[in-house]
């Protein structure tokens, strides 16, 4: 800390990366157009105004732009003061949300805290928890980060958690387990043991029928589940069960055809996709705006990935390298288990995509993650 | 805080290097999706959003010979709510009780109901419907569709049938020329969303329909009105039970009239005469089955002494009998152990051939069958086509009930010979006499003479077969003088008609069981004798009172002939005498 200080007095160049923050005000646009354009059907069907998701979405996004801002200008260390905080409070909200009649419940799923207007998912408050616990435990760690003891150590403090979530929500505590599996990776010098999980997912998602098949004899998985599997391998086959709303997705996927229907031309959003706004508005980008329209999209996340690759290789030190990179676990598994869900390539599970699809408390939580990014690279010394 | 080193910038880039790759991997797949499988996707996607509403195509109409219409469509409406679209209910409620005076629970019931579309009512006439389309009422639809309609009502009903709820054909030419009349219906596709609520500004594909074909009759509206009013008339002297006329061109088979009076109102088949108690609906059905019965093909009878015709004919086609051949009559003929009635108890005494033709004098004719013998009988039986159907253009046609060869013994041989033990259609009673005066071709009686697109563009004659050398040209020729001294001299003189050569034969024939003594009477006529251009049957079924055919059938026939020959052009010879 002492050489910050000194860093300070000479009022050296800094750093700040516009380019992400471009990119995270486009995509954050972009998402409104195409929240606006996916939901306004629907909510004035169910008798709200064409903009009713729209407006929310951006109210929200703005609060979290200024947040953004505001933490972008802090320095990061100041951060790792909230560890303790940030841990127990994790705690707190994922037992009152699983446990209490605090748990607010939407569409059958306890997924929020508070009341109807004014609620959050703590699952996204746990996603920066992690990130930030694990980037600041391996850092006090230093190189005893290779050392079962430690793992223990780490896994002691978050697997409860990481549990937690995952009764909440699957998909969630994949992500969570994602984000704590790259930051490991990247921290340690072990290669093998995350080799052998690369290893173990690839061969599931291979033979994931007949594994599915073998668990639901041996009584691990339940019926739905193994359900879910074979609607997966096979929707035209369940076009009113499991299989509705991935057949609707490839629907609206198949009749965007290369440039797409045009904005606002979708067919699929009138009430044939159940709230397309949410995790399926990939969809409709595609139907809209075509394969040119869907891949620049990915684009714009791989740009945002390399942005945040480059700041973590330039992070003053290991602290902020992995807080990006953490967060850059984050946003890359979420876009990719989105569209994968979307495009059918993985059984299907609620992930939204980041900066797009509708929902305030992801919102809220990625701009204080892109806030953190940025507070990191402005801490990069520019040199001269 | 502890420092970067060179394997943690190594494994974020392998990071994000694996991170690309996967995104790659998924652009390749969207790239599968979105343009080899975007055929497929758009494909189903499509037959999920559009909606298809059916334009009716109007029936074709049905034309008389002389181009009348009897059988044509109505434009009525069909008035039915969409839920979603309903803004204000209990204006809407009020307006259609109103208008369609129904109950008021039934149509609050109905629009109150959660469904993509609820039909409140059916056949509502176009007047109503489109005073209910003015008021505008937000979520009503009405509909206009096209409901069969006969401007004469009660004209030939089994001939012509009616059309069902679908405009499909129930009974009658309705049924058995369904493809030419029924069109095709055109389509509108148009997009909807998964509530059905029809995408605005969307391209409407439309289908234009295509109308059926009218389809003109040999039936002539003038013959059958006058045939029916004759029909009627003698069922009420009579106190019968029905009536059946048929009148046909022996020539060609073309039917000018087919009368099953009582009639029924093809503008509401299902409405049961009042006299007419059910317990449940399948008694009811069976009651409507019975109304719909074209006696004259769907049910066969004991033709009795019309029948003498084709014995006559077969006798004098073999050569085994001359007009003049002798035959002695004591009022009954004993065949092997039975002893058969002639219907003069004391027998007519000594006659000729045609004499005996001319008292429709059963012993004659049982000795003319027993000449001939079970083969040859059985032959010419056969050879008149009398064992088949007449091939009429009407579904449902009874097929002949006839001995089996094997089982006809002698006293068979003499009960058919008068035309008894055996059942036929008085259709097929009038074919075959045709083909016996006509010079010896076996007609099909038939209807349907063409059928033309709306536009005249396509027309198809009907044809239909004809079976030449059924008997020779002079037995044929003898026939006709036998039939014409008939009604000239003998037991159908009630059939003379003053100017014109008449020919024919009477019946009575005994219902079964015979102890019931209930009686069809019927007379089987023709003019001009000479060269046949009509002829014509009547059936009068359980006669109350005096039931010979030849006092109350037969000037049935001559009152018909006196109307209809004149009006077919057919001149009176009076002038010639």
């Amino acid at each position: 800390m002492a050489q910050n200080g000194n860093r300070k007095k000479k009022k050296p160049r800094r750093f700040y990366d516009y380019s992400l923050l471009v990119t995270i005000i486009c995509l954050t646009v972009f998402g409104l157009i195409m929240i606006y354009s996916s939901s306004s059907y629907n909510a004035q069907i169910s008798g709200l105004s064409a903009s009713y998701y729209m407006t929310r979405q951006a109210a929200i996004g703005l609060m979290g732009f200024a947040a953004m801002l505001l933490i972008s200008k802090m320095d990061y260390h100041f951060f790792a003061k909230f560890t303790y905080l940030s841990i127990i409070v994790s705690y707190v909200c994922m037992i009152l949300v699983n446990f209490t009649p605090l748990g607010y419940e939407v569409n059958g799923k306890k997924r929020w805290l508070g009341t109807r207007n004014m609620r959050f998912q703590p699952t996204e408050l746990v996603k920066v928890t992690v990130i930030l616990v694990l980037a600041v435990i391996i850092t006090k760690l230093g190189k005893r980060i290779n050392e079962w003891a430690s793992w223990a150590m780490i896994g002691a403090i978050l697997l409860p958690l990481a549990l937690l979530v995952t009764m909440n929500n699957l998909s969630s505590g994949i992500i969570i387990c994602g984000i704590g599996y790259v930051m490991m990776f990247v921290a340690c010098k072990k290669k093998w043991p995350f080799l052998t999980v690369v290893a173990v997912g690839a061969a599931a998602y291979l033979f994931a029928e007949p594994v599915a098949q073998a668990l639901l004899k041996a009584k691990i998985l339940q019926g739905y589940q193994v359900n879910r599997i074979l609607v997966w391998k096979n929707p035209e086959a369940y076009p009113l069960d499991g299989g509705y709303q991935i057949l609707q997705g490839l629907y609206a996927i198949g009749s965007g055809g290369l440039l797409g229907k045009g904005l606002g031309q979708s067919i699929q959003k009138l009430s044939f996709l159940p709230e397309p706004q949410n995790d399926m508005i990939f969809a409709i980008i595609c139907e809209e705006l075509g394969l040119f329209g869907a891949v620049f999209v990915i684009f714009l996340f791989l740009f945002m990935i390399y942005r945040f690759m480059l700041i973590a290789g330039n992070a003053p030190d290991l602290f902020g390298a992995l807080l990006v990179t953490g967060v850059l676990a984050h946003i890359a598994i979420q876009v990719i288990l989105n569209i994968a869900v979307v495009t059918n390539v993985i059984p299907n599970t609620g992930v939204t995509l980041p900066f797009i699809s509708y929902g305030g408390t992801s919102v809220l939580f990625l701009m204080v993650e892109m806030g953190m990014v940025l507070s990191v690279s402005n801490q990069i010394r520019m040199e001269r | 805080m502890g420092s970067l080193f060179t394997h943690h910038r190594k494994k974020i880039l392998a990071v994000v290097g694996i991170v690309s790759l996967l995104m790659a991997g998924l652009v390749g797949h969207l790239g599968y999706l979105m343009i080899f499988r975007s055929e497929h996707y758009s494909e189903m996607a499509d037959e999920l959003h559009e909606r298809e509403r059916t334009i009716k195509a109007a029936r074709g109409e049905i034309v008389d010979r002389n181009g009348t219409v009897i059988a044509t469509n109505r434009t009525v409406c069909t008035v039915s709510v969409i839920y979603n679209q309903v803004t204000e209910p209990e204006t809407v409620i009020e307006a259609l009780v109103r208008e369609l005076s129904l109950p008021e629970a039934e149509v609050r019931k109905k629009v109150e109901k959660r469904s993509s579309r609820e039909i409140i009512r059916t056949n509502v006439d176009k007047e109503i419907g489109d005073r209910i389309r003015g008021l505008s009422l937000a979520g009503v639809k009405v509909d206009e569709d096209y409901k069969r309609y006969y401007p004469y009502e009660s004209l030939a009903s089994r001939v012509l049938g009616f059309t069902g709820a679908d405009n499909q054909g129930i009974i009658g030419l309705e049924v058995r020329y369904e493809s030419y009349l029924k069109g095709r219906d055109g389509k509108i596709l148009t997009l909807s969303d998964a509530k059905g609520v029809e995408v605005e500004n969307a391209a409407e594909e439309r289908i234009e329909p295509v109308p059926g074909n009218t389809l003109t009759l040999s039936l002539d509206v003038n013959i059958q009105k006058y045939a029916e009013q004759a029909a009627y008339q003698i069922m009420e002297k009579k106190g019968a039970k029905a009536v059946s006329v048929i009148i046909m061109n022996p020539q060609n088979g073309e039917i000018y009239a087919m009368v099953n009076a009582p009639e029924f109102n093809l503008n509401e088949p299902f409405v049961l005469g009042t006299d007419k108690a059910y317990a449940n609906e399948k008694e009811r059905q069976e009651l409507l089955n019975q109304m719909w019965r074209n006696r004259c093909i769907n049910d066969t009878y004991e033709p009795g002494s019309t029948f003498k015709i084709i014995t006559a004919a077969a006798g004098l086609e073999a050569g085994v009998v001359s007009l003049t051949d002798r035959f002695s009559c004591p009022g009954f003929r004993i065949v092997e152990d039975r002893k058969i009635r002639c219907h003069k108890i004391g027998g007519h005494g000594g006659e000729t051939f045609l004499e005996g033709a001319m008292n429709s004098c059963n012993p004659v004719f049982i000795d003319v069958g027993q000449r001939l013998g079970v083969d040859a009988y059985y032959h010419y039986f056969e050879q008149f086509g009398l064992l088949g159907k007449t091939g009429i253009d009407l579904p449902g046609e009874a097929a002949t009930i006839m001995h089996k060869k094997e089982n006809m013994g002698l006293v068979e041989l003499a009960t058919v010979s008068f035309g008894q033990s055996f059942q036929i259609t008085p259709m097929q009673l009038v074919t075959t006499a045709s083909s016996i005066i006509n010079g010896g071709r076996r007609i099909t009686p038939h209807f349907a003479i063409r059928s033309e697109s709306k536009d005249k563009t396509m027309v198809r004659e009907f044809t239909y077969p004809v079976r030449e050398g059924v008997v020779s040209e002079e037995t044929s020729r003898t026939m006709r003088h036998i039939l014409e001294q008939v009604v000239a001299e003998g037991s159908g003189k009630r059939a003379k008609l003053a100017g014109f050569r008449i020919g024919g034969k009477t019946a009575t024939s005994e219902k079964l069981p015979r102890s019931l003594k209930k009686y069809i009477s019927s007379f089987l006529g023709f003019a001009p004798a000479d060269n046949p251009q009509v002829i014509a049957l009547i059936t009068i079924d359980e006669p109350v009172g005096i039931y010979y055919g030849g006092t109350i059938a037969a000037p049935v026939i001559a009152d018909i002939f006196a109307n209809i020959l004149p009006y077919l052009g057919i001149e009176s010879s009076e002038a010639f005498d």
